[in-house]
């Protein structure tokens, strides 16, 4: 598997990583998440990595990028389903995240991403439903 | 001592006697850990077990030994009466036995000591951090005792373990019971705050005393990014308010009694 498959679903994209991720791998997504956001015109991001094992130090500043990126592009991003060991060792590189919104599942993280992404888009009057 | 103990210390002394008659008849020599000392081994091991266990000192331990040296070495003078130079080394061959005997009994008992020790150890850990569920989605973990690095990461995983478990949101962690926070402690409280924060928990720290206050200060430690409340009942209110719950005071004069 050499790619991660991006979702679209209403106005948000839905990623889930589901192998363990190594550096060639989280390039791919990058380039494909930015390219995707502007083609969709992208409002949210929701990224779920409950099926991720194991991280390093490339895949957590990821993340990090991942969500600004993200900003740049006016989207809002998600993280959800951090395992307890991966956000032990995320904590223990001094990688907090800090720009990243987390959730503790897909249900939970869509309902915050609707309400991040409605209040943001508050000046332009649009709805993002699903 | 008592009866019982006496009739106890009784049956051990023969039983030891007995093991050691065996022993020596097998032709067990002084040096104590060739095969024939086995059942002698074994009785001393169970022996010092049981005493260490019933809280015995050491030396009432070891003196079981060393009480047989008076007996034996008179038993001795009048069987080498007319041989002192055998008698020297009889008497040197059973008091290096019975050092030897003595020794291994003390190392027994030393053992099954720090058995008890590491056990309570264990069981103290598992006692001590306990995870409590509140309400819906709002856990706790009242944290008492001294924080060191291994038990604050028992502490960290059981929590991060509960919130997966549970699918909360908010975790109070109460420190009131804490004696002392040092800048480890409190890079551990730190750490565990992100990592809930990075699974999508909030994590609030409740209970900090007057003092604890000043010296976290004093340290220089920066608190600024976590909620922080003086009592457990300021954080749960927190919580509760948080995650859209709202607590109300029933008015008892309006409501007509209840027969």
């Amino acid at each position: 598997m050499d790619r991660i498959p991006i979702l679209k679903m209403g106005a948000y994209l839905l990623v889930t990583i589901q192998v363990d991720m190594h550096d060639r791998l989280a390039l791919t997504l990058q380039d494909d998440l930015t390219m995707q956001i502007v083609k969709h015109r992208t409002r949210g991001v929701l990224i779920d990595i409950s099926g991720l094992e194991m991280v390093d130090s490339f895949i957590g500043r990821m993340l990090g990028t991942i969500a600004s990126m993200a900003r740049l592009l006016d989207a809002e991003t998600m993280v959800v389903g951090m395992q307890p060991a991966v956000a032990i060792t995320l904590v223990e590189l001094g990688l907090s995240l800090n720009g990243v919104r987390t959730a503790l599942d897909v249900d939970k993280g869509m309902r915050a991403l609707q309400a991040a992404v409605s209040e943001a888009g508050q000046d332009s009057n649009e709805s993002f439903e699903l | 001592m008592s009866k019982p103990e006496q009739k106890e210390a009784d049956r051990q002394s023969r039983e030891f006697l007995g093991s050691l008659q065996t022993a020596l008849q097998r032709g067990g020599t002084e040096d104590i850990g060739g095969p024939e000392w086995i059942t002698v081994r074994e009785f001393l091991t169970d022996f010092s077990a049981v005493r260490a266990k019933n809280g015995y000192s050491p030396s009432e331990t070891a003196s079981m030994i060393f009480s047989l040296k008076e007996s034996l070495f008179f038993a001795l003078q009048e069987e080498y009466a007319a041989d002192a130079g055998a008698l020297g080394s009889a008497v040197w061959t059973s008091s290096k036995l019975l050092d030897n005997l003595g020794l291994f009994t003390m190392e027994a008992f030393q053992k099954s000591r720090e058995e008890i020790i590491s056990r309570q150890q264990q069981e103290l850990l598992e006692l001590s951090t306990p995870v409590v569920r509140l309400w819906d989605n709002i856990l706790a973990l009242p944290l008492i005792g001294t924080l060191d690095s291994a038990r604050t990461q028992v502490v960290m995983e059981n929590l991060l373990e509960a919130i997966v478990a549970t699918r909360s949101d908010f975790a109070i962690i109460d420190i009131t019971g804490v004696p002392v926070v040092d800048t480890l402690v409190a890079q551990h409280l730190l750490k565990t705050v992100a990592a809930a924060r990075l699974m999508g928990a909030d994590c609030l720290i409740s209970g900090i005393r007057p003092q604890i206050a000043q010296t976290i200060i004093h340290l220089g430690v920066d608190l600024a990014g976590v909620t922080t409340k003086a009592t457990l009942a300021d954080a749960f209110a927190l919580a509760l308010r948080r995650s859209g719950n709202r607590v109300v005071r029933e008015d008892k004069t309006k409501r007509a009694p209840v027969r």
